[in-house]
């Protein structure tokens, strides 16, 4: 340790804030200042070490040995603070507790066993995008299509009952700002926490979701004994918390980006196949989830720089996704362009488990408005929605023209 | 169990050297070492020191010995060590060749294909576990035995052998548990006492055992008015891992495109059908993401991810590029 911090390197100093709004709002012009400046950078301001290079990510990200989820994969430092709910059992946790309730959710939610929500899926793009284009050719397409669409495909497939649905989004909104500081953002939804907390942990009871659904089958493996009674209602309470506002903002991403790209909308109207890599490049290009956190189990170099054990890291991935030195032409939205090994779901143990719904979700979705959809463009200002982890949105109005 | 031969060794080319199936996946025998009579202890690492996929206790993976034969082995390391592989490898006489191989030719230096890792034989939670081990069973019982301590949980290991000498892991075991493990060597004590140790339900504890057939389907009788799901034990059952390995190059056909690929031993599927033009997406390229997934027309994929339940493998009807390949001469993607 002493040998390591004599020929350590010193980081630069950054007194940003990356949780101001303005940042949240527009975040790539702080994110090319942190590339720029170094591989690691220290932000004064939250006493933490900052990854935004891709090579560093990637890294942290699949070394679950030295940078740990279970402290927190927020600001707060579980090892000191209390969590503001009990931790989950995926992301909140590390080998060997994360194993069981990994195994049964990517069990779940394996592709293999997604394939019988596929054409109900597509039924239902069909049918909202028909509906849509029959209220007429102006809308807003964040309420209308990006936040409509999960909020009928999911619940159903998670087998929710029919009441209080509306809690998913603020609930997701408020869980993702709780991983920020302790900001204005969170206060916001301070006088919310109780009621919402209340009515998501209802929902993940037995009696409270279908025969069919995700959520059924997370109990009955807990039948099984592969997961604890204690476990189950927490592991469908991960997919609940994860499953539906980052799934909205990827799909509010791809219609932001074909509004603002037409040569690219008309290249997935030729080739719908394309659909999938369309929204693996919306992913790449506007990363839903911005931020994580990590804490360093030891003193961990990263390119020479000495981070502390115990100290939190964060990780940009949305920075990672467009560092140029790992993208040609990074803040192009480009559909020509491979965009695999993107970490906007995360990479390595802790990577996205349900990316395989969210990509079917978006292919369903997108390959309905190929179909009836000529071209889209914006009628005025999208609006984001700040949120301390999420890149999100609250509006993107849009005027389509229906194909002939 | 570990280190039955379950396939055949491929084709009548045994013993010739013949190339890897992918790059990705060889490794190198970085140590060599006997750690009981009968049994040696392999160490593997990348040959570029990167870090090797991620694993869970009961994990195993799959080794390619010259000629194609393919042998399974559990992983007995650290998965808290990123860059080894550890897997022990008893002598098996009556073996079809693999086990001897492994013994007398394989050295130190000397690379080796290998798919995985694959977990069939996960740790469930609970609060007290009775790990039965059978001569070099033992091996997927070790990092299940450390996992059980990190989780505080109470539990204990009977384990049998032949003799003492040929157990393998014995001492460190004993010096670091002491009196949670039962060493029986059956020359001093006989057979494992499991009416004993099984006689009785207790509904707060999986038995989790691994080793000969005989010893598992004693341990399978005596669970018997346990609860279910109560047992687990490790089953490489023929049926699940037949898939030859071949070491020459096939043809891909993309069925929307019309392109018809080869796939070459040095290159991944994903590979060869990017070069041809197709946009597959992929993230991990390790087989564990399932970003790849593609669907199979025609033909009989090699599975060689973690990531696919037996069912899922034996519809061969999708695979992931990353890391699979083919069984036949031909495959037909839907790309
Ligand atoms: S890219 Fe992850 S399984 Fe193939």
């Amino acid at each position: 340790m002493t040998e390591a911090l004599e020929r350590a390197v010193v980081p630069p100093v950054s007194d940003a804030d990356p949780f101001a709004h303005e940042v949240l709002v527009e975040p790539e012009p702080l994110h090319q200042a942190l590339r720029e400046a170094g591989p690691v950078v220290y932000l004064s301001r939250y006493d933490v070490h900052a990854l935004a290079r891709y090579e560093q990510v990637h890294a942290a990200l699949v070394d679950w040995q030295h940078f740990e989820s279970g402290s927190g994969v927020g600001l707060a430092n579980f090892r000191h603070e209390e969590p503001w709910r009990t931790p989950s059992l995926l992301l909140e946790a590390d080998p060997p507790r994360h194993d069981a309730p990994r195994r049964v959710l990517r069990e779940v939610l394996a592709p293999p066993a997604l394939r019988r929500l596929r054409e109900t899926w597509h039924t239902v793009a069909e049918e909202l995008v028909d509906q849509v284009l029959a209220g007429g050719t102006e809308f807003d397409g964040f309420a209308a299509l990006a936040e409509a669409f999960p909020l009928r495909a999911f619940p159903d497939a998670v087998g929710l009952g029919p009441d209080g649905r509306e809690h998913l989004l603020p609930y997701g909104n408020m869980a993702f700002n709780a991983f920020g500081p302790r900001n204005d953002l969170v206060a916001a939804d301070a006088h919310r926490v109780a009621e919402l907390s209340v009515w998501v942990n209802a929902q993940c009871e037995r009696e409270a979701l279908s025969e069919d659904g995700f959520g059924r089958q997370i109990w009955d493996a807990a039948d099984r004994g592969d997961l604890t009674h204690e476990q189950a209602p927490l592991v469908v309470r991960s997919l609940l918390t994860a499953g539906v506002d980052t799934t909205v903002h990827g799909l509010a991403a791809c219609l932001y980006a074909f509004a603002t790209h037409p040569e690219e909308w008309r290249r997935l109207r030729e080739r719908p196949e394309l659909a999938r890599a369309a929204f693996e490049e919306a992913v790449r290009w506007q990363s839903p989830v911005q931020t994580f956190f990590r804490t360093a189990t030891t003193d961990v170099a990263i390119a020479g720089t000495v981070i502390p054990a115990d100290t939190k890291i964060l990780m940009f991935l949305g920075a990672a996704n467009r560092d140029p030195a790992r993208w040609h032409d990074p803040d192009r939205f480009d559909l020509t362009r491979d965009p695999s090994g993107h970490v906007g779901f995360g990479m390595g143990l802790h990577q996205c488990i349900g990316q395989h719904v969210a990509r079917l979700e978006a292919e369903a979705l997108l390959t309905a408005l190929a179909r009836r959809v000529e071209r889209m463009e914006l009628t005025g200002t999208p609006h984001r929605h700040p949120n301390n982890t999420l890149r999100s949105w609250a509006s993107l109005p849009l005027r389509v023209q229906p194909a002939a | 169990m570990v280190g039955t031969s379950l396939v055949a060794d491929a084709g009548s080319g045994a013993g010739a050297e013949r190339p890897t199936p992918t790059k990705a996946a060889t490794l190198t025998v970085s140590a060599k070492e006997d750690i009981a009579e009968g049994v040696v202890s392999l160490t593997l690492t990348h040959p570029g020191g990167a870090r090797l996929p991620d694993w869970t206790p009961g994990s195993h993976i799959d080794v390619v010995l010259p000629g194609g034969a393919v042998r399974q082995y559990s992983l007995c390391g650290d998965r808290w060590d990123a860059y080894a592989y550890r897997v022990a490898v008893l002598r098996e006489p009556a073996g079809r060749g693999g086990s001897a191989h492994v013994h007398d030719r394989l050295r130190p230096g000397d690379r080796v294909g290998v798919g995985g890792p694959r977990n069939h034989f996960p740790l469930v939670p609970s609060e007290k576990y009775l790990f039965i081990a059978g001569g070099i069973g033992i091996t997927p019982l070790l990092p299940m035995m450390h996992q059980a301590e990190l989780l505080g949980a109470d539990w204990q290991l009977l384990y049998g052998g032949r003799t003492r000498s040929s157990m393998a892991f014995r001492e460190e075991l004993t010096a670091a548990y002491g009196e949670r493990v039962h060493v029986v060597p059956q020359d001093e004590l006989g057979l494992l006492d499991l009416a004993a140790w099984l006689g009785t339900p207790r509904p707060d504890t999986k038995v989790y055992c691994c080793g000969p057939a005989p010893l598992l389907a004693a341990v399978e009788a005596a669970c018997v008015s346990w609860p279910p799901y109560a047992l687990r034990v490790e089953r490489f059952s023929a049926g699940a891992q037949t898939a030859p390995v071949r070491n020459t190059p096939f043809e891909v056909e993309l069925r929307r495109t019309g392109h018809t690929v080869t796939v070459t031993p040095d290159i991944s599927v994903l590979e060869a059908v990017r070069r041809a033009g197709a946009d597959v997406l992929s993230s991990c390229e390790q087989g564990t993401c399932g970003t790849c997934l593609t669907t199979v027309l025609e033909g009989q994929p090699d599975h060689r991810d973690s990531v696919l339940a037996d069912h899922e493998r034996a519809a061969n009807d999708c695979m992931f590029l990353c890391v699979s390949r083919s069984c036949g001469d031909r495959l037909v993607l839907d790309i």
